[in-house]
């Protein structure tokens, strides 16, 4: 069983079939997310996994700009808003049924 | 001791560092620049503190780890770099409402083993969710308070456990648990640093910074090569074992872990989210958008205008009243003319600084700002700009002045510059009298035309400004200001509500700060013109100049003006500017425009003997620029002339307070020099191109 509280620790998460990798920029809005990967230039990913987003980290998708790009995160509490392409290079998966 | 303490107070940005900064001192600051950087140093002391200590404001950051001169300020501030103090205390502030993410740096603090109290600001917010004090200060080693900067609940609490700290001894640097090829890397780096440093901090601790801020691609300074080379090798030692920056921002993180499961959730951001859903929906969230940047422009463009009415009278009643006590003479003149005039010059800027930054202050403290970036984001970065350059670009458009120093909010000295660079091209509210008073006089109404031509040529000039800025900022963005491109990453807080008294604070700071150092260019400019409009002097009409009638002291005015060292200047001129299609008074007028692009207009009129009284709707100021003729009997202004006019004022930097600005803004006179040449270069061939290419067309 998940816990879905976005204060548990980033360490025990159940493992979900590969297939259901994709880049966040794909991921649907409102839903809950396992980091995988982060990709990017390094001190860029390394500023991100600063703010939180470890592989292992939970990440929402959130509403973002009027026009699509830039995106919208929800990572250890906070918001923040990347570019398309930079969230192209994050990889998630789905935290498993709610 | 003779040396005060020094505390730095640091924190991520958004967590009301500023508002507790305020509160602790109780005042704005005394405001200077980090060495090599245009970032302001805020400093002054700390309330009710016996030792007489002083607190700094280092800026935001979210990390030590840097990547930029700006992003090192953080880490050079609190071990006194650079020739800076060294602190003897960092007070951390967090946010009470996400304490994990903020409380990193305070790991990084705690690794470097400086003294420490941690603030877990905004507990107002966090309410019954705020982590126990107990455990922040249990799990990190050093005290914790809970604060509110807003209610001023915690504060005197927390000047307390300053105090103490202050008189206490620092508790053992953290070691953290660190893989095994964190330690190899850490090793191979540590005898690369500089002696400088590890006196400061542990060598461990160091070598963490430089494994994790340098490489390649980063644009830090005051970084051996040495340390980079080791940085290098060190890091080419993990092959296989996992990435070196993901192991140490895990260890970290892993480490806040036991106190995270401790901690309950946060309230919701509900009315955040909720008013996002309206803020940053595609349509209603534009139309929201359109209505507070429109509300803003008109603000400045015309709302500082009864202001700016009031100024300039004082500053004339002033002048008045100097006049009247004054003998006649050259002191008199230079005192009220040049003096006064130049102060006149200075202070009318202050509405529009103010309006501006009230709205800035606002949009800044409610959250809204951030928004506002986000939403220009994707339309900005075509012309390689960032969402941030969105309210500097739109305030140009009253004035560039106040839009220059409002580049402030941008954190990339680079996109900084850039938008400083190309905000003159925008069409000020200054340049707007120019246009219509060449438009109006050379250019036929609709009625004789058939056709709008007066209008749309109004139009096409603010339209031209807008391409212009953008072009500028493609061009410059890729040749001069050429820089690595970095990804857009922005943090939206929740909304709040601005404290009023927080902006109000801000706002007089900057106003201060413009008076200062813009305020004293501007006014040694304003005298400089002065003389040389004035100097050499002719001599009076019999009976002095007082008592002539109107058309003769106009036209000895206009003499005067041709025998003055403008008036030389402009003849001098007279051969650049005349495949421009431009003459000598023309040139007079531009020397004139460079105070201010309005006093083109009564320059023109001073000129042309009508007098300075003129504005750029006098009809008698258009018939005679109308019936100016040549030598050969044919026109001086045309309307090819015109339109050359009117190229070279939207592309020309015509105004010293502009300049006055940036040097404020970036510190020194190269990038002033470098606008000014590049506008002016830009207008010549811009105005070149326009009058010869419509002459080989048959239009002139």
């Amino acid at each position: 069983m998940v816990n879905l509280d976005p204060w548990c620790s980033m360490s025990a998460i159940p493992t979900p079939p590969v297939d259901a990798t994709l880049p966040l920029d794909q991921a649907p809005l409102g839903t809950t997310f396992e980091v995988l990967a982060v990709g990017g230039s390094r001190s860029f990913r390394r500023r991100l996994m600063e703010l939180g987003l470890l592989p292992g980290a939970k990440v929402e998708r959130a509403r973002g700009a009027p026009l699509g790009d830039p995106l919208e995160l929800r990572v250890l509490g906070a918001s923040l808003s990347v570019r398309r392409a930079e969230a192209h290079q994050i990889q998630v998966r789905p935290l498993g049924s709610r | 001791m003779s040396t005060k303490p020094l505390i730095a107070l640091l924190g991520n940005p958004n967590t009301g560092k500023t508002s507790l900064f305020n509160l602790l001192t109780g005042q704005v600051g005394r405001v200077g620049n980090y060495p090599g950087v245009t970032v302001d140093r805020r400093e002054a002391p700390l309330r009710g503190s016996p030792e007489g200590a002083r607190l700094l404001d280092v800026p935001g950051a979210y990390s030590l780890a840097a990547r930029s001169a700006e992003e090192m300020i953080a880490i050079e501030a609190i071990l006194g770099l650079r020739g800076g103090s060294r602190p003897q205390l960092v007070v951390l502030v967090a946010d009470a409402t996400q304490p994990i993410r903020s409380l990193y740096l305070a790991v990084q603090v705690r690794e470097l083993g400086i003294p420490c109290v941690i603030a877990l600001n905004m507990a107002d917010e966090a309410g019954a969710s705020t982590p126990e004090p107990a455990w922040v200060a249990e799990s990190l080693g050093v005290p914790a308070v809970a604060v509110s900067a807003r209610t001023g609940q915690g504060i005197a609490s927390l000047l307390s456990e300053i105090g103490r700290a202050l008189r206490g001894s620092a508790p053992p640097p953290l070691d953290l648990p660190w893989p095994a090829g964190v330690e190899r890397a850490v090793e191979r780096v540590i005898p690369a640093l500089p002696a400088e440093w590890t006196s400061r901090a542990p060598a461990s601790a160091l070598a963490r910074w430089a494994l994790l801020s340098l490489d390649e691609e980063d644009e830090l300074e005051g970084v051996s090569g040495d340390l980079r080379a080791a940085v290098t090798a060190a890091r080419g030692t993990l092959v296989g074992e996992g990435d070196l920056d993901e192991l140490v921002v895990r260890a970290r993180y892993e480490f806040l872990e036991p106190l995270q499961k401790r901690l309950l959730t946060p309230p919701p951001r509900t009315w955040t989210q909720r008013i996002d859903g309206v803020l940053l929906h595609p349509v209603l969230g534009i139309l929201v958008f359109l209505l507070v940047m429109g509300g803003m422009f008109q603000a400045l463009y015309s709302g500082a205008d009864p202001l700016i009415g009031l100024l300039e009278d004082a500053t004339g009643a002033l002048g008045g009243v100097v006049a009247s006590a004054l003998p006649e003479g050259l002191v008199r003149d230079l005192l009220v003319e040049g003096v006064i005039g130049g102060v006149g010059n200075v202070i009318v800027f202050v509405p529009q600084i103010v309006l501006l930054f009230v709205f800035i202050g606002i949009l800044e403290g409610s959250g809204y700002l951030a928004r506002v970036a986000l939403v220009m984001d994707r339309v900005m970065r075509w012309a390689g700009l960032g969402g941030k350059a969105f309210v500097p670009l739109l305030s140009g458009f009253a004035c560039a002045v106040p839009a220059i120093m409002a580049t402030r909010t941008m954190e990339r000295k680079r996109d900084r510059l850039l938008t400083m660079l190309v905000v003159p091209l925008t069409t000020c509210s200054a340049r707007l009298p120019v246009y219509t008073l060449i438009i109006g006089a050379l250019f036929p109404p609709t009625e004789e035309a058939g056709w709008p031509v007066r209008a749309t040529l109004t139009v096409g000039m603010y339209v031209f400004g807008v391409l212009s800025s953008l072009l500028a900022a493609v061009v410059l963005g890729r040749t001069v200001l050429k820089g690595p491109s970095v990804p857009f990453l922005l943090e939206l807080p929740p909304y709040r509500m601005p404290q009023l008294r927080s902006v109000g604070r801000m706002v007089r700071m900057r106003v201060q700060t413009f008076l200062k150092d813009a305020g004293s260019v501007i006014l040694a400019f304003s005298v400089l013109m002065w003389a040389l409009l004035r100097f050499p002097t002719i001599e009076e009409p019999r009976g002095g100049l007082e008592n002539a009638p109107p058309e003769v002291a106009s036209a000895w005015q206009a003499e005067a003006l041709e025998a003055s060292a403008a008036g030389r200047l402009g003849k001098f001129i007279e051969p650049a500017i005349a495949p421009l299609g431009f003459d000598w008074r023309m040139g007079v007028g531009l020397i004139g425009a460079f105070a201010a692009r309005e006093v083109f207009v009564s320059t023109m009129g001073l000129v042309y003997g009508i007098g300075e009284d003129v504005d750029e709707e006098t009809p008698a100021l258009r018939d005679r620029i109308r019936a100016e003729r040549r030598a050969d009997g044919s026109p001086v202004y045309t309307p090819l002339s015109g339109m050359s006019l009117l190229v070279f004022f939207a592309l020309a930097c015509q105004c010293m307070s502009t300049l006055a600005a940036v040097k404020r803004e970036t510190g020194g006179w190269r990038w002033p020099l470098f606008l000014f040449g590049y506008m002016t270069t830009l207008a010549w061939l811009a105005s070149f191109g326009v009058y010869q290419g419509g002459r080989l067309l048959g239009l002139g």
